[in-house]
């Protein structure tokens, strides 16, 4: 009998090729699983970063978390300063900017410019106001009721259907993308796990004597589990490089069609850390759980 | 050591295959275990590897006891044993080598220890020379010895042969358990199953008589009784 020790020992070279021998004997099933989890991992990526980039358009588009609260004119200036305590009570409500009428004039004028009619405005004709932020957009309507309250406040602008519509389109893609996501990994989960049960059946006979001999359950098992891993990890490769070919051909030909840069498109070197990160995580976990759920049943006595 | 002692057991379709036995066998004992077809003789092989559990009764092998053993332990008691069966069972795509060097890998032995454990097996198997081919390759009683020499290879301190010349000639056999025979001489308890009444009486070996699931003569010399066999 050989060292006791070899018991706990992890041969990790050994499991290493073992898992590559297994891959190489089911080429064209190795390959259909590789792709079908590229596949997965790419409709995840494509529809995260659409939803990603389209969530920053639209918020910046609506600046919708934030609401303008009017402040009575009849109040002084030291009165309606002294308001911001009062305002940033309200529930919800997480920062409040103090705007003079003055400070609103020159901003209106500065983002006015070629209406030579607004140039010698009398400030008098603005309020003083606060630009307040909200937290959670899913209860603007709520908030603003409240801020209405507010004693020296006399009108609240909001955009409520751009904040309910973002806030409904959100939801939508966030549960869209989960099902999809989800759906997409139980599937490549299963593809993965068959493809490593077809290996499991061509080397029953060698598990069989292994464990006749004596050889460990873990032994038996981390090849298989390698190999699920490989392949996991070799998509996740894959699916990176494409993803990262497909955002810079969308890039491009959005940039070549939006002269007037309506639409800003986060670049890929912003985002290639957690898209590579989420790729391999996600592709390991679907190999690994793959091929854990192919080895699960046939390692009893 | 092994020991049985009041082993029964049914099969899940309620084959009752062993009805009551004790018997030990100490270390470096010889003993042939015999009777007609269907007597349970496999089934007892079974039972010593752990691949069955006893209905009722204990077994002990090497100090290992089947029926408290912890599932972690089952490796460890199966490294103690090696098992030759009818049918090889080698692996038809890896050479004689590969065949050894696999299970040698499987316990954790180094490649020092395959590559200096590997010629001696070989050698005393007379399998020098075949070292690279592949058992459909090989002639059936050097297949035979190839599974010997897999049994071997880990150096267990029991070798349990079932019908380990079911496939020989009668000169093929005779050579086989002269083998067996010079291992057993070499310090390991050896089990053989058969029923090959000339060859077993032609040792003078300690024989176990099975019929029915039970031990109906257990003494050394003669293959006696049966009814049947075949
Ligand atoms: N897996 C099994 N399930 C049910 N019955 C079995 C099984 N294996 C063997 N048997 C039965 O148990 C009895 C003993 O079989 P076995 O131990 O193989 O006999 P032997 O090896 O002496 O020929 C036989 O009646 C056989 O049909
Ligand atoms: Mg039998």
């Amino acid at each position: 009998m050989w060292g006791g020790a070899a018991m706990g020992k992890h041969d990790f070279s050994y499991f290493f090729q073992e898992g590559l021998k297994n891959m190489a004997s089911h080429r064209l099933m190795s390959f259909t699983a590789i792709s079908m989890t590229v596949g997965c991992l790419l409709i995840m990526g494509t529809f995260t970063l659409v939803a990603v980039n389209t969530a920053l358009n639209l918020s910046a588009l609506a600046n919708s978390n934030e609401i303008v609260a009017y402040v009575d004119e009849a109040w002084t200036p030291e009165q309606a300063r002294a308001l911001e305590k009062q305002l940033l009570k309200v529930p919800n409500v997480t920062a409040a900017r103090y705007i003079s009428k003055e400070e609103a004039l020159q901003a209106y004028t500065e983002q006015n410019p070629e209406e030579e009619l607004f140039q010698d405005l009398d400030p008098g004709i603005f309020r003083d106001r606060y630009a307040l932020t909200i937290e959670n957009l899913e209860q603007i309507a709520y908030t603003v009721g409240q801020v209405e309250r507010v004693p020296g406040v006399v009108k609240v602008n909001y955009y409520e259907e751009m904040a309910s519509g973002i806030v409904t389109v959100r939801n939508v893609a966030a549960i869209v993308s989960a099902a999809l996501i989800g759906v997409l990994f139980v599937v490549s989960t299963f593809i993965i796990s068959n493809t490593i049960r077809l290996t499991t059946y061509d080397r029953r006979e060698e598990i069989a004597i292994m464990k006749i001999v004596g050889a460990t359950n873990g032994f038996i098992r981390w090849p298989f589990v390698y190999e699920g891993f490989l392949m996991g990890v070799v998509a996740a490769g894959i699916a990176f490089l494409l993803q990262w070919g497909l955002y810079a051909a969308v890039t491009d030909a959005i940039a070549g069609n939006d002269a007037q840069r309506l639409f800003s498109i986060l670049p890929f070197s912003r985002i290639w850390a957690p898209v590579l990160g989420s790729f391999f995580g996600a592709g390991m976990a679907v190999g690994i759980g793959g091929s854990l759920t192919a080895i699960r049943r046939f390692l009893e006595v | 050591m092994i020991r049985l002692k009041d082993v029964e057991l049914v099969y899940e379709n309620g084959t009752k295959a062993i009805q009551g036995i004790t018997l030990t066998i100490e270390d470096g004992e010889f003993v042939f275990l015999v009777g007609p077809s269907g007597s349970g003789k496999s089934t007892i092989v079974k039972l010593l590897t752990g691949e069955i559990l006893p209905t009722f009764g204990r077994v002990m092998i090497n100090g290992f006891s089947i029926m408290n053993i912890k599932d972690r332990q089952i490796p460890l008691m199966r490294r103690t044993l090696g098992v030759v069966y009818q049918d090889f069972r080698l692996i038809e795509k890896k050479t004689v080598y590969d065949n050894l060097s696999f299970v040698m890998r499987a316990v954790g032995a180094s490649p020092r220890e395959i590559k200096e454990r590997i010629p001696r097996v070989l050698h005393l198997l007379d399998l020098d020379d075949k070292a690279q081919c592949r058992p459909p390759e090989l002639s059936g009683g050097e297949q035979q010895r190839a599974a010997i020499a897999r049994a071997l290879v880990n150096n267990p301190s029991t070798v349990i042969a079932d019908e380990p010349t079911g496939n020989l000639d009668p000169d093929r056999s005779v050579e086989l358990m002269r083998l067996l025979v010079k291992i057993n001489q070499m310090g390991t308890t050896v089990v053989v199953v058969t029923h090959a009444r000339e060859l077993v009486n032609r040792f003078g070996k300690r024989v176990v008589t099975l019929d029915e699931g039970l031990v109906t003569h257990d003494a050394v010399g003669r293959y006696v009784g049966g009814r049947r066999y075949g």
